[in-house]
């Protein structure tokens, strides 16, 4: 018998009902149904449709997928760090080591709070734990500057599980992404230390020993940034080549178009999130992009737009969310350009904003049941009408 | 005298405090909570204007009531609660001047404030003088209440200080601690209210 199987048998008696620790009893079972699929099928009601993977599967494939991203985002904080303060830039493996220590610790501190919080409210509730704070957990270091301290990141963390998701009824109910929402809670409540003076881009000190210290506060503008900066004259093509490989400064795992993209390649082959949300996400953005430029509203071409900052990380990851994003087929489409147009938009016409995905998919959130009412809305009249005409 | 501390007469002054609270449970005058709450000192001046203002004017409208003719007594309660406002502003504007430009308009704007038109309606016109004030003051107070809160949390968070004087010790700013901008923001009052709300009506649950 398998051993881990064998463990939560031996756990189980302890945290049934009446046992001595049934203060953990959702603890247990939302490691174990983590770890194994329930042996037990819904028996109320007439007709149970059941897909072959259950959503703690889809969850842990979205995390995979997430995982060439976040590596490299770990490379490219080593990376960084050794491009500011002039170290050894061929040292790869003490970049990624550095990159691993600088950025575990948020990755423990956004489970350990996140989790904690779903763990206490299932208990009180009494209902089963939801493992909808799997993927955010994860998605949420990776969408904040490195050098974001933890106690901000808890904090962000306890809000958005707490106001974005538990109070609407947890996993599944939410309205807005939970892990856009801490960052957006972080963007605007510390714009200092998210975006602001541009030394956040870059781990600045040594970590056990490893990585580099920098002499003086070393600024970094993301590329974005850059542009956004008065008497910008358009990117080199060395930058945009850095952008897609993500060599540059950012947020830790959105840098990488490439590593993106594996990602994103795995979850539409297994299904899991809408090509057609992603494709609408970039065709928007690109023309969009197209229509700024021929405007004559900003330097940036049309397809810099699309690999540079969190664009590609927001369409592929963020905006393909199931929960949040529209359900109907039609509707995708819409959503998807709405959103592509928004985030750029933001960028070209708001000197404050350099990035707009987050801002653009949160709307967007807010409307995807309307353009769902409508899309359905109008399916229904189109059907009335045939019968009426017979 | 115990007339006057009748139970009824006790219910019109305390049951707005908690159980009645014109913000937490009848949800109005939202607006000036979200205004007027990112520093503690306005939202305390706020209030106790409140509670003058609707305590006065369900007091004079009280008296009035059998005289007003029913089909302008709107235009006469706007008249009665304008000149009031009109008084309390000019008040501010005399003792605490800074406080007053802070609030700016939202002083003028009690005249708009939903609590008031909805005490003078729904008590002013049907009871006595006496309860009329209780009431007054007690909704007043469950306003201030809810907006002392408001500005408790948005101050204390937003600023690090409350009525202006530093709360937040140095060394926690040295290890990192940073205010947080969203509080100063009216969108963060609109959540925290909405935090009170839900307090309320959890620890209320039994009693409905």
């Amino acid at each position: 018998m398998n051993p881990i199987k064998k463990l939560f048998d031996n756990i189980h008696p302890y945290v049934e009902e009446g046992g001595k620790f049934h203060a953990f009893r959702s603890l247990v079972d939302g490691f174990e149904t983590f770890a194994f699929v329930p042996n037990t099928t819904s028996r109320v009601g007439s007709v149970n449709i059941h897909d072959a993977i259950d959503s703690k599967r889809i969850m842990s494939f979205v995390v995979i997928a997430l995982l060439p991203a976040l590596l490299f985002g770990m490379f490219n904080v080593g990376f960084q760090n050794a491009l500011a303060c002039g170290g050894d830039m061929t040292d790869y493996v003490g970049m990624f080591l550095y990159g691993l220590l600088a950025v575990l610790p948020k990755i423990i501190v956004s489970y350990v709070v996140g989790l904690g919080i779903e763990f206490v409210v299932a208990q009180w509730k009494n209902e089963e734990i939801q493992e909808g704070y799997l993927v955010s957990g994860i998605i949420i270091p990776m969408i904040v500057p490195v050098t974001c301290p933890l106690w901000m990141l808890a904090v962000a963390v306890a809000f958005s599980v707490i106001l974005a998701k538990e109070i609407f009824g947890g996993t599944g109910m939410n309205i807005f992404n939970p892990a856009l929402i801490a960052r957006a809670f972080l963007f605007f409540s510390y714009p200092t230390a998210m975006t602001g003076d541009a030394t956040v881009w870059v781990a600045q000190d040594t970590i056990f020993g490893l990585g580099y210290k920098a002499a003086d506060a070393y600024t970094a503008a993301t590329p974005l940034g850059e542009a956004a900066v008065a008497g910008f004259q358009g990117f080199t093509p060395e930058t945009i080549q850095d952008a897609v490989i993500g060599l540059v400064p950012g947020c830790i795992g959105e840098t990488s178009v490439i590593a993106i993209a594996l990602g994103g390649l795995l979850l539409l082959y297994t299904g899991i999130a809408s090509w057609k949300i992603m494709l609408s996400v970039f065709v928007g953005g690109a023309a969009t992009g197209y229509l700024m430029q021929a405007l004559g509203l900003t330097e940036i071409q049309w397809y810099e737009q699309l690999v540079l900052g969190g664009f590609a990380f927001g369409a592929v990851f963020m905006a393909t969310d199931p929960v949040t994003s529209c359900r109907t087929e039609c509707g995708k489409y819409v959503y998807g350009l709405l959103i592509g147009f928004i985030a750029v938009l933001v960028r070209v016409l708001n000197p404050g904003y350099p990035e707009g995905m987050m801002l653009a998919i949160l709307l967007l959130n807010l409307f995807a049941s309307l353009i769902d009412y409508c899309f359905v809305q109008s399916n229904i009249n189109m059907r009335a009408k045939r019968v009426s005409k017979k | 005298m115990s007339k006057l501390f009748s139970n009824e007469n006790k219910a019109a002054f305390t049951n707005p405090l908690s159980m009645d609270n014109p913000v937490t449970v009848q949800v109005l005058g939202i607006c000036s909570a979200l205004a007027v709450t990112s520093q503690l000192k306005p939202a305390i001046v706020m209030g106790l204007s409140v509670t003058v203002i609707t305590a006065f004017s369900n007091v004079i409208i009280s008296l009035l009531r059998k005289t007003i003719p029913n089909r302008i007594r709107i235009i006469v309660q706007l008249v009665v609660v304008a000149a009031l406002v009109t008084i309390v502003s000019q008040l501010l504007k005399a003792y605490v001047y800074d406080v007053s430009v802070q609030l700016s308009v939202y002083v003028g704007l009690i005249i708009t404030n939903c609590i008031l038109m909805g005490r003078l309606e729904a008590f002013a016109m049907q009871n006595g003088p006496w309860p009329s004030f209780l009431d007054g003051i007690g909704n007043g107070l469950g306003y201030a209440a809810i907006l002392v809160i408001v500005g408790f949390v948005r101050e204390l968070l937003g600023f690090g200080t409350l009525l202006g004087y530093n709360v937040i010790p140095q060394f926690l700013y040295d290890a990192g601690y940073k205010n947080n901008g969203m509080m100063v923001m009216p969108a963060m009052s609109l959540i925290i209210v909405g935090c009170v709300i839900w307090a309320h009506r959890s620890i209320n649950k039994e009693k409905k």
